[in-house]
C-alpha cells in the first residue's frame, strides 16, 4: 500500500521524465446528445465549436440546446460562431472571452431543472475550468460530458500562490501572479480544473531547464 | 506514566531534539541490513513497552511544540485542513476514536467524560476545558476534525467509501512530505496516487485499494514508510518547497550529523464507526544522525541500507542531494559488525 508520499518526495525534476499516462488527468469523450434530456447546455471554446457542429447538427435535442460559445484566446475567427449559429438551437450566446462565458454560465444554470445535460469542449484548460465551475454549481459529474478540441494547453495552479495560468503550452512555466518558474506536473485536479505547478528551481535557484511543449 | 514536553522549534532555529527516551521509542523502519521494498503492513496492534506503537495514537515530548507548530502552519495556511460537506459524521468520529484513545492511554494528561450526548474533554498540557455535545459542531471553537486534530500528533485524512473507492475528502495536514491536501482534496485513491511512478504499472493500488475497502472496524491496520529530510522540518508541503528545497543544497561533511534527518511516517488506517469512512493517520518522526548513531545497530544498519539504495530510489525520494555525503559520514559509525534481527535498538 502506498499513499501520496513520502516516497513521492521532492524528486519534483524527476517526475518530468514520467512515461506513464497521467492517472489523474480526465479522458476526453466526443460529444453526443442524450436523447432524454429535458434540457442541454452546451460550453465551447474555439475549435471546440467544431466538435458541437459535428455532435448536434440536425438533431431533434437542437430545440431544447442552449450553447455558450467564446472564441479562442486572441483570435479573430468568426466563422465557429457563424457555424454555431447555422444549427439553430433554442438559444445562442456568443461571448467576449471565458470569464464573460462563465458569468453567462451561472445564469443559465440558476434556472436548470432535473434531467440538464452539460455539454463542454474546447482547450483542455477551458474544459477543466468549466467542468469545475459547474461541478461547484451542483451539476453532478455523470451529466457532464466533454470533448476536447484545439491547441494541447493546460491550466496550471501555482502550488505555492494558488493562482491560475491558463493556456499554458509548455514546462517549465512562469506563475501568473507569483512569478515563480513551475514545473507542470503530471498531476491534475479536476475539482480545481487544473495541473499542478511546482517550483522548478528551488534546490538550484535560476536552473530553469528549456521549456518543452505538451503532447496532445 | 507522567510526560514531560520539550520547549523546541521545527523552523527558523530548529531547537528540535530527541531525549534518550525517545530515541529508543523511535520507530526505525529497516529490518534487513539492504534495502528491500515491501508493503509492510500489519495489523496495528499493541507494540513493546515505550515504543511508538505502544498504544494506537502515540503522544511524546514533542506533543506541546509539535501543536504549536502546527498552529503556525495553520495560520499561514488555512486551506491545510479542508472538509467537504458530506464528511461531518466521518468527523465527529474521529474525535470518538482520538479522545477515546488519548483518554485512555494518557490518563494523567487528557480526560474525557461522557454523559450521553455530553462530554467533557481536559487536555491539561494545552490548558483547554471544553464541554460539548457530541454531534453538534455549534458546541466546538472548531469544525470537530479541526479541533482535535489541533490537538494530536500526525496528519490526518478522513477518506470515504463509495462507488468502489476511496475519496480524499476530509484532512489536517501540515507534517507532510511533500503532497498537498488542498490540490488532492475530492480525488479517489488512483487520482491521489497518480504521480507516484511505477506502482501503479505493478498494480499495486488496485490490490491496496481492495484490501481497503473491506478494512473491518476495530482491526486497524500500519505500516511505516520513511524519507529524510534537512533540517527537523515538520512542513515539508509542496505549499513551501520553494522555501525548504534549498536546505537539501546546504549538507556538508562538517554538518551531517546535525542537519540530515530519518523521517519515518507510522501509518495507520481505520474503519469508522457510524460513516464508514476510513481515517488515515500519518504520524511523523524525526531523528537526526548524531541521534541515529547513538544506537550502535541503527548506524551499522542505516548506514548499509543507505549505501545499497538503487540510484532510482535515492532520486525519487529526493537524497540525490546530500546521500553521498550522508554515507560517507555512517560510514565512521560502521564497524562492518553483524546486527542483530528485527527493528528494534540492542
Amino acid at each position: 500500500m502506498r499513499r501520496p508520499s513520502p516516497d513521492r518526495l521532492t524528486s519534483l525534476r524527476d517526475m518530468t521524465m514520467q512515461p506513464t499516462p497521467i492517472r489523474s488527468r480526465p479522458l476526453y469523450g466526443t460529444l453526443a446528445p442524450v436523447r432524454q434530456a429535458t434540457r442541454h447546455i452546451v460550453l465551447a471554446e474555439g475549435e471546440g465549436a467544431s466538435a458541437v457542429t459535428d455532435a448536434f447538427r440536425g438533431h431533434d435535442a437542437l430545440a431544447r440546446t442552449s450553447i455558450l460559445f467564446s472564441p479562442a484566446p486572441r483570435s479573430a475567427d468568426r466563422r465557429p460562431a457563424t457555424d454555431l449559429a447555422s444549427l439553430s438551437c433554442e438559444a445562442l450566446h456568443v461571448a467576449s472571452g471565458v470569464e464573460d462565458l462563465l458569468a453567462e454560465l451561472a445564469t443559465t444554470l440558476s434556472s436548470a431543472t432535473m434531467g440538464t445535460r452539460l455539454y463542454i469542449s474546447g482547450s483542455e484548460d477551458f474544459i477543466g475550468r468549466a467542468r469545475s465551475e459547474a461541478l461547484q454549481r451542483g451539476i453532478d459529474a455523470d451529466a457532464i460530458q466533454t470533448e476536447h478540441r484545439g491547441a494541447p494547453t493546460r491550466r496550471v495552479q501555482c502550488v505555492h500562490c494558488k493562482g491560475f495560468t491558463d493556456g499554458v503550452a509548455a514546462s517549465p512555466t512562469v506563475c501568473s501572479q507569483c512569478g515563480l518558474y513551475l514545473l507542470v506536473r503530471d498531476h491534475y485536479s479536476r475539482r480545481l480544473g487544473a495541473f499542478m505547478g511546482v517550483c522548478i528551481d528551488a534546490e538550484a535557484p535560476g536552473e530553469i531547464p528549456p521549456a518543452e511543449a505538451f503532447g496532445a | 506514566m507522567t510526560l514531560s514536553f520539550n520547549a523546541e522549534t521545527f523552523r527558523d532555529d530548529y531547537t528540535f531534539a530527541n531525549s534518550p527516551t525517545a530515541i529508543r521509542a523511535f520507530p526505525f523502519p529497516f529490518e534487513r541490513d539492504d534495502y528491500t521494498y515491501t508493503v509492510n503492513i500489519e495489523q496495528h496492534v499493541p507494540g513493546p513497552v515505550q515504543s511508538a506503537t505502544e498504544f494506537p495514537i502515540h503522544i511524546d515530548e514533542h506533543y506541546v511544540a509539535e501543536m504549536q507548530d502546527r498552529a503556525i502552519t495553520l495560520a499561514q495556511d488555512p486551506l491545510r485542513c479542508q472538509s467537504l460537506p458530506h464528511m461531518m459524521t466521518a468527523e465527529w468520529d474521529l474525535v470518538e476514536l482520538l479522545m477515546t484513545s488519548m483518554s485512555t492511554h494518557y490518563p494523567e494528561t487528557f480526560t474525557l467524560t461522557r454523559d450521553g450526548n455530553r462530554w467533557h474533554w481536559i487536555n491539561r498540557p494545552l490548558g483547554l476545558d471544553q464541554t460539548f455535545t457530541f454531534g453538534d459542531a455549534s458546541t466546538l471553537p472548531q469544525g470537530p476534525m479541526e479541533y482535535i486534530t489541533r490537538q494530536c500528533q500526525g496528519d490526518f485524512c478522513l477518506l470515504d467509501q463509495r462507488d468502489d473507492n476511496l475519496w480524499m475528502d476530509a484532512g489536517m495536514v501540515t507534517t507532510q512530505a511533500d503532497w498537498s491536501l488542498d490540490f488532492d482534496l475530492g480525488m479517489n485513491f488512483m487520482e491521489w496516487h497518480a504521480p507516484v511512478p511505477l506502482a501503479h504499472d505493478l498494480g499495486v493500488f488496485e490490490r491496496a485499494l481492495k484490501f481497503l475497502l473491506n478494512l473491518q472496524q476495530g482491526r486497524p491496520v500500519r505500516r511505516l514508510n520513511w524519507t529524510m529530510t534537512i533540517n527537523p522540518r515538520l512542513d515539508t508541503s509542496p505549499e513551501n518547497y520553494h522555501r525548504w528545497g534549498i536546505d537539501k543544497a546546504s549538507v556538508t561533511p562538517e554538518n551531517v550529523g546535525d542537519k540530515v534527518h530519518l523521517r519515518v511516517e507510522l501509518q495507520a488506517l481505520w474503519r469508522l464507526p457510524r460513516s464508514n469512512a476510513i481515517v488515515f493517520s500519518i504520524r511523523c518522526y524525526l531523528i537526526k544522525m548524531d541521534e541515529l548513531v547513538t544506537q550502535k545497530k541503527w548506524a551499522r544498519r542505516f548506514h548499509r541500507v543507505l549505501a545499497s539504495l538503487p540510484q532510482p530510489i535515492a532520486d525519487y525520494k529526493g537524497l540525490a542531494r546530500f546521500r553521498d555525503t550522508t554515507v560517507a559520514w555512517l560510514s565512521r559509525h560502521d564497524d562492518g559488525l553483524p546486527t542483530s534481527p528485527g527493528f528494534a535498538p540492542d
